[in-house]
């Protein structure tokens, strides 16, 4: 196993995305292997490297760690960005609760029939907008500090940064009515290691597209209906 | 706001249950209070309880907590059944997480359609047998010590007994290819705490039934 982080996925978002976005945040290189076929996938299987048969997988510090939110939780603590203690690390975790549940409308929306695609749009953009964009612009006002948790930068403000662009990719100007949420995502955003991150060029990737679909479906034979919300 | 934690939430399992064995476990004694109607959950949004609009909803030294993995963390921090250094933090993490998508079934069984619960059914004991018990018989095996990680008693135990009994009830056989499970069970039951939440009259909540899905459908009506 290399120093680095190495990290198995699709050539895409999907789950390991908030991964790659939190190890960049904390300013960690790490390596990437794609999964194209079917047979590496089954190989990676048979080697007994995927603890539940599945992916996002990530070799860390002699670990080969499976399962997204362990994996993040242990790259935040690892790298300072947890909390002080055990109520700013409750308190992140809420918040992240929150903005994973959001993007988790949007990381089935590629899999959508076209139909479900147009319910779903309107279904995130209602969420962003009424149930958790309130609530982050809200913290920032009360506090009126940068970041969201304890005056330092944290994992949950990497997390919303994350969510805001998504939704934005949806609908450019859903943060017209959160003055705040514009400000931190400027801010967040001109961080040196957020702003390299949002540079051509990094291991940031695209907006999943149909080559992206199929080959997740070919990869993990997933040729069944996703349900919209 | 009292001594005691304090759990909002319906009169049911649901996202709930796993909160509920965590606190018994630790031997934290809690209180409860249910949703049975709309205008209750619409007041608890309305006087600004629910961070997400949504439950569990857990008061608990001074904050409102929901998402319930954060609420489960933050139990598991203060009580010591988090491991004892960041990678048997990540250990357990893992097999809480692995053990949660597998709850998730269990959890959106009673509200799936009437012609597909028996093919529901099935993927759950298809999922347990093949995808998760698998992994905890052998790593209880590899180590041959009583609890997941680190020898000491933790989340992940408290999570994999809540699965294994929950799967049962759906599976009756469902541990008779897996002899160390089998063990872990037994010895886990007998755990003083446990053995007590396991007895009538706690706050354990019984299998969903078609009362709870139908306060959960009323409750949560848009």
């Amino acid at each position: 196993m290399s120093s680095k982080p190495k990290l198995y996925y699709f050539d895409g978002r999907g789950k390991m995305e908030s991964i790659r976005w939190l190890l960049a945040a904390a300013g960690v290189e790490f390596e990437e292997e794609f999964l194209e076929t079917r047979d590496q996938y089954e190989k990676l299987l048979q080697g007994g490297s995927l603890l539940f048969q599945q992916v996002p997988m990530v070799e860390i510090d002699g670990m080969r760690m499976v399962q997204t939110r362990a994996i993040l939780s242990y790259i935040a603590a690892k790298y300072n960005l947890y909390g002080k203690d055990l109520k700013e690390r409750a308190l992140i975790d809420m918040y992240v609760g929150g903005t994973d549940d959001l993007m988790g409308f949007i990381l089935i929306f590629p899999f959508l029939s076209a139909e479900d695609k147009e319910k779903q749009h309107a279904f995130i953009v209602q969420k962003a907008t009424s149930r958790y964009f309130p609530v982050y612009e809200k913290v920032l006002k009360d506090h009126g500090q940068d970041f969201l948790v304890g005056n330092t930068f944290s994992w949950a403000d990497v997390h919303l940064l994350e969510a805001i662009l998504m939704v934005e990719e949806k609908k450019s100007d859903v943060l017209s009515g959160f003055p705040q949420l514009q400000a931190f995502k400027a801010r967040i955003s001109s961080i040196p290691a957020i702003k390299k991150f949002l540079e051509p060029g990094s291991q940031r990737k695209p907006v999943p597209d149909d080559k992206y679909v199929e080959t997740v479906r070919r990869v993990l034979c997933m040729y069944y209906d996703v349900k919209a919300n | 706001m009292s001594g005691k934690p304090r759990l909002t939430y319906l009169n049911g399992r649901g996202r709930m249950e796993s909160i509920r064995w965590l606190l018994a476990a630790a031997g934290v004694e809690f209180e409860e209070v249910y949703l049975e109607t709309k205008e209750q959950y619409d007041k608890l949004i309305k006087d600004g309880f629910l961070l997400f609009q949504q439950v569990p909803l857990v008061e608990i030294d001074g904050m409102k907590m929901v998402q319930t993995r954060a609420i489960m963390s933050y139990i598991a921090g203060k009580y010591n059944l988090h491991g004892k250094d960041l990678k048997e933090r990540a250990l357990i993490d893992m097999y809480v997480e692995g053990i949660s998508d597998l709850m998730q079934m269990i959890l959106m069984f009673p509200f799936s359609p009437p012609d597909a619960k028996e093919k529901n059914l099935e993927s759950i004991k298809e999922r347990a047998t093949n995808r998760y018990f698998p992994v905890f018989e052998k790593v209880l095996k590899q180590h041959g010590q009583d609890f997941l990680v680190g020898n000491k008693f933790s989340w992940a135990d408290v999570q994999l007994i809540e699965a294994i009994l929950a799967v049962e009830e759906k599976v009756p056989a469902v541990l008779s290819g897996f002899p160390q499970l089998q063990v872990f069970k037994t010895k886990m039951s007998n755990m003083p705490t446990i053995k007590k939440f396991l007895q009538p009259g706690s706050p354990r909540k019984p299998p969903p039934d078609a009362h709870y899905v139908e306060t959960v459908l009323k409750v949560f009506k848009k």
